[in-house]
């Protein structure tokens, strides 16, 4: 009843080619954004945005990133905390090496940075394929930990390694540093994320999109029909690298302030961000922010019912945590190995058709 | 100039020079390499006979030498009491293989049956999950503290010329060696062992001449499981049952793809490539560039291996076809 599309006639090419070709679906995105600028900050308190906004956001931004490479391009990576390391690192060495450029500017050449370093290390994917890429790309993750760690320049030779961001302002509001507030650093987040996440939909859905798939669904048979699985694989490495650049360098500026980079873009980084696009759901851009939501809130939920509500040591609840993190992955891969996304999906089917079964 | 003799000529003259310290490094390397042949061995296994790339395997070395050391130990379970009477280590060692056994068990029935014909990734993400099931689970049971392991491996040194030997490392090397041994008997000449090997080679076809696929598969990961446990025992009496322990799988995958997934030998070869090519660049190389380079060396030397070999040292030819 409520959702249903007949009567919506397309009377241009454009309106069949739009992101939401139904009309509920556009309501429902108007009312998500009216909620996302207005309901949340409205409501929101320091702590939701520190501990629950702004890092969801991040992490849907890296992990949209890694499902441009890993759910569109099939190329497994597990190198996307060295990748946000880079982004990171670049965006404290061209703020502090330049004071006055802009910031926007900022995180989008951090953004560049990274997309020539996960060139680089895309390189070996068009001889390697499968696991054998994926165990490759540990090599980023190791190697360029090791790099950010021993090689002083990259942290202004501070004597404790740490990498901390100088205040910034973007339009006269301060949005970095002990001094921004958080709701102005979530909203900043939020437009940022947006406009991204925007050009990422249209690119996956363009001819661009369309080769990293072919070359997904089979990349021997991709290239005998003229895609160049060279340029294709690469251009999927630079823009998820760009993406992945990015949310690094917006965590290290908005989210955490200082950072240890060997410590905060470890290798388990490398795996939530993993976690998120599967659990999500594989080359879907929704899925990037359900599964970044998922787990990111999950962990919190967790720990607050084991430790608030039942009393639970913290050691104890850690373990527990451990547990149902995994029990629950394993769940979901059961129940459904394509991820919420493909659960939504096929909500809305049903919902199309009801109350008839068919 | 003075950059290249640093890099390409100092540290082989060093090698030159003094033969015997060289000698012990890479006898050190091939030690090393030896304890990672054992974690790669268990991940070879379980992928040659359910092409299932198991990330747990660690974790699961870890689960063993822990449930190992509770037992030895009379810890009761989940309580971190020490009330139960002490087990004499071969007993400790037959019982937590029996735990092996029913985890194995566990696994297939739990995780791998319902996760049948799925993707690769998503079978490697199931392990992934079920690493952090086994952490939380090994840590509840017997708690999360760095523990001592000693089923009475004999340690000491002694020297041979100008070189020191440590006893425990022939000790290990002479278990896993016999442990090889062990397995590619049971491989080669069981009636277990041809079926293993018959499902390895393809799943269908063996199905088909009426061998039991998902008792095959609680078989592949008990023999992995055991491998685990003899992995968990030596880490374990090296450098204390820990947390860490399970990270040792991590530098098992370039062990991996430099030997192929495929591939008992790879796994043995690959892991002693790995073991002196990190030890022998961490000793003469690591100081140019301020040390600590055996994190990355492993990757980065099995990375560049793999640009002229996709499938590894001894990996199956890789045919693709449309």
């Amino acid at each position: 009843m409520l959702y249903r599309e007949s009567g919506q006639f397309k009377t241009s090419y454009s309106a069949d080619q739009a992101i939401f070709p139904i009309r509920q679906d556009n309501w429902a995105m108007v009312v998500f954004l009216l909620v996302a600028f207005i309901a949340v900050p409205y409501f929101g308190t320091e702590y939701f945005f520190q501990a629950i906004m702004i890092p969801v956001l991040i992490f849907a931004l890296a992990a949209t990133g890694l499902n441009i490479l890993t759910g569109y391009c099939g190329q497994l990576s597990l190198g996307t905390g060295g990748f946000m390391a880079v982004g990171a690192v670049a965006c404290y060495k061209l703020t502090t090496g330049f004071p006055e450029m802009n910031f926007v500017l900022v995180l989008l050449l951090s953004g560049i940075i990274t997309a020539g370093v996960g060139l680089l290390f895309g390189i070996p994917s068009l001889r390697i394929k499968g696991f054998y890429l994926a165990v490759a790309t540990l090599a980023a993750q190791f190697f360029l930990s090791w790099l950010f760690n021993k090689v002083a320049w990259f942290q202004n030779y501070t004597p404790s390694g740490t990498i901390t961001m100088p205040p910034r302002e973007v339009f006269g509001i301060a949005v970095t540093g002990a001094n921004a507030d958080a709701m102005d650093r979530y909203l900043f987040c939020l437009v940022f994320v947006l406009i991204l996440a925007m050009a990422a939909k249209n690119l996956v859905r363009g001819p661009i999109g369309r080769s990293w798939m072919a070359i997904r669904d089979m990349d021997i048979a991709a290239e005998l029909i003229g895609f160049r699985p060279f340029q294709t694989k690469l251009m999927a490495f630079s823009v998820s690298s760009f993406y992945v650049g990015v949310a690094g360098a917006m965590a290290l500026s908005l989210w955490l302030g200082s950072v240890e980079t060997a410590e905060a873009f470890d290798i388990n980084v490398s795996f939530q961000v993993l976690f998120m696009i599967i659990i999500g759901g594989l080359g879907s851009m929704m899925g990037s922010f359900v599964g970044a939501a998922f787990i990111i809130l999950m962990p919190i939920v967790l720990t607050n019912v084991m430790v608030g509500s039942l009393g639970m040591q913290a050691v104890t609840a850690k373990h527990f945590e451990f547990m149902f993190f995994g029990g629950l992955i394993i769940f979901f891969l059961i129940v459904e190995p394509h991820g919420i996304a493909r659960l939504w999906q096929i909500a809305k089917e049903k919902l199309r058709i009801w109350p008839f079964p068919h | 100039m003075e950059f290249l003799n640093l890099v390409l000529v100092a540290p082989i003259v060093d090698m030159i020079e003094y033969p015997s310290f060289f000698i012990e490094v890479v006898f050190g390397g091939l030690m090393s390499g030896v304890m990672y042949s054992l974690v790669a061995l268990g991940f070879v296994l379980i992928f040659k006979a359910s092409g299932v790339f198991n990330f747990s395997q660690g974790v699961f070395a870890l689960f063993a030498a822990l449930t190992l050391v509770g037992l030895m130990t009379g810890t009761v379970p989940f309580t971190l009491n020490k009330s139960l009477p002490e087990l004499p280590a071969w007993v400790a060692i037959i019982l937590t293989f029996i735990v092996m056994i029913g985890l194995a068990i566990a696994v297939e029935r739990i995780v791998l049956r319902p996760l049948v014909n799925q993707d690769h990734i998503i079978m490697f993400m199931s392990t992934i999950g079920l690493a952090f099931v086994l952490e939380g689970l090994g840590d509840t049971i017997w708690g999360s503290e760095v523990k001592a392991l000693d089923v009475g491996i004999p340690t000491g040194n002694f020297l041979i010329g100008e070189i020191q030997i440590q006893i425990f490392d022939l000790w290990a090397a002479g278990i896993a060696a016999f442990l090889v041994v062990v397995l590619a008997v049971f491989f080669q000449y069981t009636r277990t062992g041809r079926a293993l090997r018959a499902v390895a080679d393809d799943h269908q076809a063996a199905l088909s001449v009426g061998i039991p696929l998902k008792n095959i598969w609680i078989i592949v990961w008990s023999v992995a499981g055991l491998v685990a446990l003899v992995a968990g025992i030596m880490w374990g009496s090296k450098s204390g049952v820990q947390f860490s322990l399970s990270l040792i799988a991590l530098k098992a995958l370039p062990v991996l793809i430099l030997g192929g997934f495929t591939s008992v030998p790879g796994a043995i070869v690959g892991g002693l490539i790995i073991g002196v090519g990190e030890k022998v660049a961490e000793v003469y190389w690591g100081p140019l560039v301020d040390g600590a380079i055996e994190n990355w060396f492993a990757y980065v030397l099995a990375l560049v291996f793999l640009l002229f070999r996709p499938q590894g040292l001894f990996g199956d030819k890789i045919i693709e076809r449309v």
